[in-house]
């Protein structure tokens, strides 16, 4: 018995010392960033790395908010991200309700395209869907057959249409609503209630813990998103955040005290998300045996 | 009187109602219909068309079976896919291994491990852009942590990025630390769907922990296993803002990978038709290795059971 025990505790001395090895790996980066941000500039060019700034300083702060108007890229793209969150928890609800809880001739078909085209990656159709952004009706000075302007590119527009849903948010929901029970519609149709009433005012609030993650895989993509936005957007005043941060680095290679105060800044929203969110996600997801 | 009328009218209302709900069906879809059809199939429509073209922008003629003719003569090609291979021989074995031996560490039931779990998904977190700029930041040869630690351990201070034999390792390295959170949290769920009975009956029978990790845990994780390395076969193809930001394909395109001379040639030469053709082919290479791995790789998965 005592030298079980013994053994036991070897062990998770053992455990420790691998997690926080780990640990030192993969957050040493995460360290290095948010520490240098605060660092003096002589400590940043010093050959012998300071872990530690020995007082803490805001110029990086002063000289990314001067070299570059970062407030202005997080209110971009907070006002895109936002957008694209809202219209995709709507349209994508729709759809999964469409696909999961009505039948209608065709729906399985339409379907596995669907599902096709989770597998398509992005970056294969990237110059078609920027010649259609460039040729939209109606936008940036086009006509209704889509020529004589610029469409859809360098505008927030060319960075929300193009994004007001996506085809993974279609498959996740409809997932979510086949397991509801069908009794709460039932009633509700006796009731008298239009297919609409039921989807809006009784089905659709039952998805909370799903609206939630997709709301929160939805704004993450958004606020992450770069390849979009470097292929649409020209002008800096337009720039989304990971945009401006990738120009403000190729501009200001060597000087890494701004650009780690800026990208401490810019990664702060989406860990806060995740950390808030984290706990009552798992919870909500255990509870609605959405697993598996 | 109810009973009469029940009699000839339902027939009458369910034909409706069926019709009235499928037609609501085609209402809640519709949007996402719209949306499919305008920025998903018309796009893989176009780029289909697009790659029998020189269209550059201004010009668009039609050159047959050229950009397709160009692409498989061109060394820059063979030596994008060369890279593109080599990123991946690097990359998905160091991932599996790793996020394996992470979710076993995190699986224990032993005090403070949501944190240390928390810590291994925050480089998932990342963006990547992000991780770039920070991860440059750290190979920077005069000023980087990097060799600020190869000189500790008495290693020789490399140019990791700058230099065409490294940088192609150090991307690698970045990927590796943004995707091992992501597994370790897939082998986590899979471990934990194993049924403790059977960690019971091994002991039972005298197996050691490294008998029941064997023949127990493994056996069972070859599922997850495969899936981890079906994503990782088709996203290790689409590694980009990391290379965008970091090398610009360089140096001397030593980091050129298929997708980046892919915006390369469509969004800096303009040459769109050719980059088409390009596209659609990277697109027929990572449907080929998903459906090998469905077809071949997975049959030898379930053999082995």
């Amino acid at each position: 018995m005592k030298n079980g025990k013994g053994l036991k505790t070897a062990k998770n001395i053992a455990v420790y010392l691998l997690m926080i090895i780990a640990m030192i790996q993969l957050g040493f980066p995460f360290f290095w960033m948010a520490t240098s941000a605060f660092k003096t500039s002589k400590e940043i060019h010093s050959p012998t790395p300071v872990l530690l700034p020995s007082e803490i300083t805001f110029d990086n702060f002063h000289k990314a908010f001067q070299a570059a108007p970062f407030g202005k890229y997080v209110l971009n793209t907070l006002f895109v991200a936002v957008v694209v969150t809202a219209s995709t928890l709507i349209l994508c609800a729709m759809a999964g309700y469409g696909f999961g809880r009505i039948s209608f001739p065709g729906r399985e078909t339409l379907f596995i395209l669907f599902i096709l085209a989770m597998a398509l990656p992005g970056e294969v159709t990237l110059i078609p869907r920027f010649l259609i952004a460039k040729n939209f009706p109606l936008f940036g000075g086009n006509d209704i057959f889509g020529k004589g302007g610029i469409g859809l590119i360098d505008s927030f527009s060319g960075l929300i249409i193009p994004n007001l849903m996506n085809v993974f948010g279609v498959f996740f929901l409809r997932q979510f609503f086949r397991t509801l029970p069908s009794d709460l519609e039932d009633a509700a149709r006796i009731d008298g209630a239009s297919e609409f009433g039921i989807f809006w005012r009784v089905m659709l609030p039952l998805t909370g813990p799903a609206l939630a993650a997709l709301a929160l895989f939805t704004f993450t993509a958004a606020w992450d998103e770069f390849i979009w936005p470097l292929v649409i957007l020209n002008h800096s005043e337009k720039y989304v955040v990971q945009l401006g941060l990738s120009v403000f680095f190729g501009e200001h290679f060597v000087e890494w005290g701004p650009m780690m105060a800026a990208s401490s800044l810019v990664s702060l929203p989406v860990i806060a998300i995740f950390l808030f969110t984290q706990a009552s996600m798992v919870k909500s997801i255990a509870t609605t045996g959405l697993k598996g | 009187m109810i009973r009469i009328e029940s009699t000839t009218r339902p027939k009458k209302i369910t034909v409706s109602r069926r019709t009235r709900k499928a037609l609501w069906g085609y209402f809640f879809i519709f949007p996402a219909l719209l949306y499919f059809f305008v920025w998903v199939l018309l796009p893989v429509l176009t780029s289909f068309g697009l790659s029998f073209t020189n269209y550059n922008t201004a010009t668009a003629d039609w050159v047959g079976l050229k950009n397709y003719i160009d692409i498989f003569t061109q060394t820059k090609v063979y030596s994008a896919l060369l890279k593109t291979i080599q990123f991946g021989l690097e990359l998905i074995p160091a991932n599996m291994i790793f996020s394996l031996i992470l979710a076993l560490l995190v699986d224990q039931k032993i005090r403070g491990v949501s944190i240390f779990r928390t810590v291994y998904y925050l480089p998932v977190l990342t963006s990547l852009v992000i991780a770039g700029i920070v991860w440059a930041s750290l190979f920077d040869p005069r000023t980087g942590a990097v060799n600020w630690l190869m000189r500790l351990l008495r290693l020789p201070p490399q140019q990791w990025l700058y230099n065409p034999d490294l940088a192609l390792h150090s991307v690698v390295v970045v990927r590796l630390w943004k995707g091992v959170g992501y597994n370790m949290m897939v082998f986590l769920a899979g471990l934990q769907s194993i049924p403790k009975e059977l960690y019971e009956a091994a002991q039972l029978d005298g197996a050691s922990a490294w008998q029941s990790f064997r023949f127990v845990t493994l056996p069972l994780l070859k599922s997850t296993a495969f899936y981890i390395f079906v994503m990782a076969c088709i996203s290790s193809f689409q590694v980009f803002g990391e290379i965008y930001v970091m090398t610009r394909g360089g140096p001397a395109g030593a980091t050129r990978t298929l997708i980046y001379l892919i915006y390369e040639e469509a969004f800096q030469y303009t040459k769109m038709g050719y980059a088409s053709a390009l596209a659609f082919v990277l697109f027929l290479l990572v449907a080929g290795i998903a459906l090998f791995n469905l077809l071949v790789v997975n049959r030898f998965v379930e053999d082995g059971r």
